[in-house]
């Protein structure tokens, strides 16, 4: 059942900025052909996390391994070329400029050569309009309208069509469902379980239930930057999943575990083994 | 599993856009600055008589576009970039002084005078850069600092040095003719040389794919760097830029008047930043063009001097600018809405 390569994997990553400590000691394996769900209460550090794991971040230390070497990313555009693409919480696109041009920013299909290398404006319209187009979004046939003409989830569909078409091993989604209509949403899940056949390795934030359990296989549960549970599918049932994500008693419960162990463990959170979570009611 | 399509009546992509050219043309950011410089071309056209339609009368503000020009178009790709530079006002006059001071207080090669001004407006566009990616702090706050600075220490030093606050400078014919020279004698070879930041910058905003990052990082800086735009040093490389372009003014200057002034150059800040507004750039950045920029400051230049063309009160020419200003604002917030709401097809569903 685990015996799937793991494509990217965090080993002991602390991050914190200036004085504020915001992930604690998170191991983590990403597998190919596997979603994994990040879930959490607002706060808990999932866009951190995932932000270190797209080269945005740096862990302040720990280790994060590419098919099992240790990799150090330069920043989020070699994250990318290694094939490590993001949909971010917020943004991702750019209101006053195209859809050709918002959809290959900072990878810009280019013509010509050396310094005379000139946007390939014809092209990169080509491929924006058909990646939003396969995505459902078949009001847009013109790359060079304004993205900020946009409704909010043709935006964020936008911005998922973008992780799809660069994203060639890794795929992480952070609340990628939050502004998308049902159909949208459910299209967007549809894509997760593709590129999880595909092979790829998924990474998915939210907090709908119905949602993570749609798509799933392992569950990583984050409170206060570190990994309080950690699940596979059909380990723990749909009502104690609910009641993770929804910070009911069984997350009011851990909580205060975490911070009777971080009080008596000089700050060190548990490792997930610690925590007993009581069974559902 | 059905696809979620909705039916869609005109499913290719590639349809002729033909019929269409009026909304395309509303979209670009310099259709409204276009219209302006109408315009006051046609006011003052009818108004400046023939004095204002002469060759002479159409070097007078060509050749005040041209300084004005190459100052606006960096401070323009900054603003798209969401960022603003107020120390040009103290880098033009600071670097026209280091050109007179070492070429000629200290009578050197007129290259290494021109060298070392250039080199004095990088040097303030990198600090300016640094400054501003490696604090929180406004570029607002940051350059007006940077100019005060750079103008006190030009003032000290001019002193300290020449004695006085002008300095004069011979330049050598060859220099005389590449950078003060007139063509037929009333346009400045500025002119020629706003041509060439044009043409380089039209590439750089338009076609290079540098440009698509500017436009990112005016856009949305956190989403530009998270999909890889080198955010930092694409701001540092602008602040740059304009730091350049306001030292090659100073150079310019100089070689035409062939006399440095401590306190010339401060009219530039805000002359520059109209041109740049009234050219269809966004005052928050992520919006604007280079041809708007041009058009901005041929407006603005086509005020300033055709008022001396007209009867009346030269005074009156700061009124028009300042309404031209306001009526930029407006009808460019207008182009852009359009902009926006424009679709080219009609009456979308779904
Ligand atoms: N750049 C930063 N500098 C300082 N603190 C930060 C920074 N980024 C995040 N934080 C802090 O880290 C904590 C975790 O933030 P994060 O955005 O990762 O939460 P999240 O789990 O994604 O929450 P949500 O569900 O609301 O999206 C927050 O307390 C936040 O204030
Ligand atoms: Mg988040």
């Amino acid at each position: 059942m685990n015996d799937k390569p793991a494509i990217l994997e965090l080993k002991n990553v602390n991050k914190s900025f200036g004085p504020i400590d915001v992930l604690h000691d998170i191991s983590l394996k990403v597998r190919a052909g596997e979603v994994l769900c990040l879930l959490g209460d607002n706060g808990a550090g999932k866009s951190t996390l995932i932000k270190t794991l797209a080269g945005v971040h740096k862990p302040t230390s720990g280790q994060i391994l590419m098919d099992g070497q240790p990799v150090t990313f330069v920043g989020p555009s070699d994250a990318q070329g290694r094939g490590i693409a993001t949909v971010h919480q917020f943004g991702g696109t750019f209101p006053l400029m195209s859809i050709g041009r918002s959809f290959f920013v900072g990878v810009e299909p280019t013509k010509g050569w050396g310094p005379f290398r000139i946007y390939d404006r014809k092209r990169a319209n080509e491929i924006a309009v058909r990646a939003v187009r396969d995505f459902g979004i078949t009001r847009i046939d013109d790359g060079d309208r304004l993205v900020g003409g946009l409704s909010g989830g043709e935006r964020q569909s936008l911005a998922i069509a973008r992780a799809v078409y660069f994203g060639a091993r890794v795929l992480i989604l952070d609340e990628p469902t939050a502004a998308l209509g049902v159909k949208q949403a459910s299209h967007v899940l549809r894509i997760v379980n593709e590129a999880k056949r595909r092979g790829l390795a998924v990474v998915f934030i939210t907090h709908q239930v119905m949602h993570a359990m749609a798509v799933g296989d392992h569950f990583a549960v984050l409170i206060r930057g570190a990994i309080a549970a950690d699940f596979r599918k059909g380990e723990k049932s749909r009502e104690e999943i609910t009641d993770l994500m929804a910070g009911g008693e069984t997350m009011a419960d851990l909580e205060a575990q975490v911070e009777g162990y971080m009080e008596t463990h000089e700050g060190h959170p548990p490792s997930p083994q610690v925590l007993e979570v009581p069974a559902a009611h | 599993m059905a696809h979620p399509v909705t039916s869609t009546s005109t499913p290719a992509i590639d349809r002729p856009q033909s019929g269409l050219a009026l909304g395309r043309l509303a979209r670009r950011p310099e259709s409204g600055s276009f219209l302006g410089m109408i315009a006051v071309l046609l006011f003052f056209g009818v108004f400046g008589g023939s004095g204002f339609m002469s060759a002479a009368g159409a070097a007078s503000w060509l050749n005040i576009a041209s300084e004005i020009g190459i100052i606006a178009l960096p401070i323009g790709l900054l603003m798209i970039a969401g960022e603003l530079d107020i120390s040009v006002g103290a880098v033009i006059p600071a670097a026209s002084l280091t050109a007179a001071i070492i070429s000629g207080h200290y009578g050197l090669p007129d290259w290494l005078g021109i060298t070392a001004a250039l080199g004095l407006g990088l040097a303030v566009g990198l600090l300016n850069g640094l400054l501003v990616t490696r604090t929180s702090i406004p570029s607002l706050i940051i350059t007006i600092g940077t100019m005060f600075g750079t103008m006190g220490l030009t003032l000290g030093l001019t002193v300290k040095i020449a004695g006085s606050t002008g300095v004069s400078l011979v330049p050598d014919p060859f220099t005389k003719e590449i950078l003060g020279d007139y063509l037929g004698g009333m346009f400045q070879v500025t002119i020629l040389w706003w041509v060439v930041f044009v043409v380089g910058l039209f590439w750089l905003l338009h076609i290079s794919p540098i440009g698509n990052w500017i436009y990112a990082l005016g856009g949305d800086k956190e989403s530009a760097r998270n999909v890889g735009v080198p955010t930092k040093r694409l701001s540092i490389g602008l602040f740059m830029l304009s730091g350049f372009s306001a030292a090659f003014v100073g150079v310019s200057e100089v070689m035409v008047y062939q006399s440095a002034q401590v306190l010339a150059g401060q009219s530039f800040i805000f002359n520059s930043i109209m041109c740049v507004v009234i050219g269809g750039v966004l005052l928050t950045g992520g919006f604007g063009s280079v041809v708007g920029i041009v058009f901005g400051t041929l407006t603005f230049s086509i005020v300033n001097q055709g008022i001396y063309f007209t009867s009346l009160d030269p005074n009156v020419g700061s009124v028009i600018i300042g309404v031209l200003l306001l009526i930029a604002v407006l009808t460019n917030d207008t182009f852009r809405q359009l902009a926006l709401s424009y679709s080219s097809k009609k009456g979308g569903r779904s």
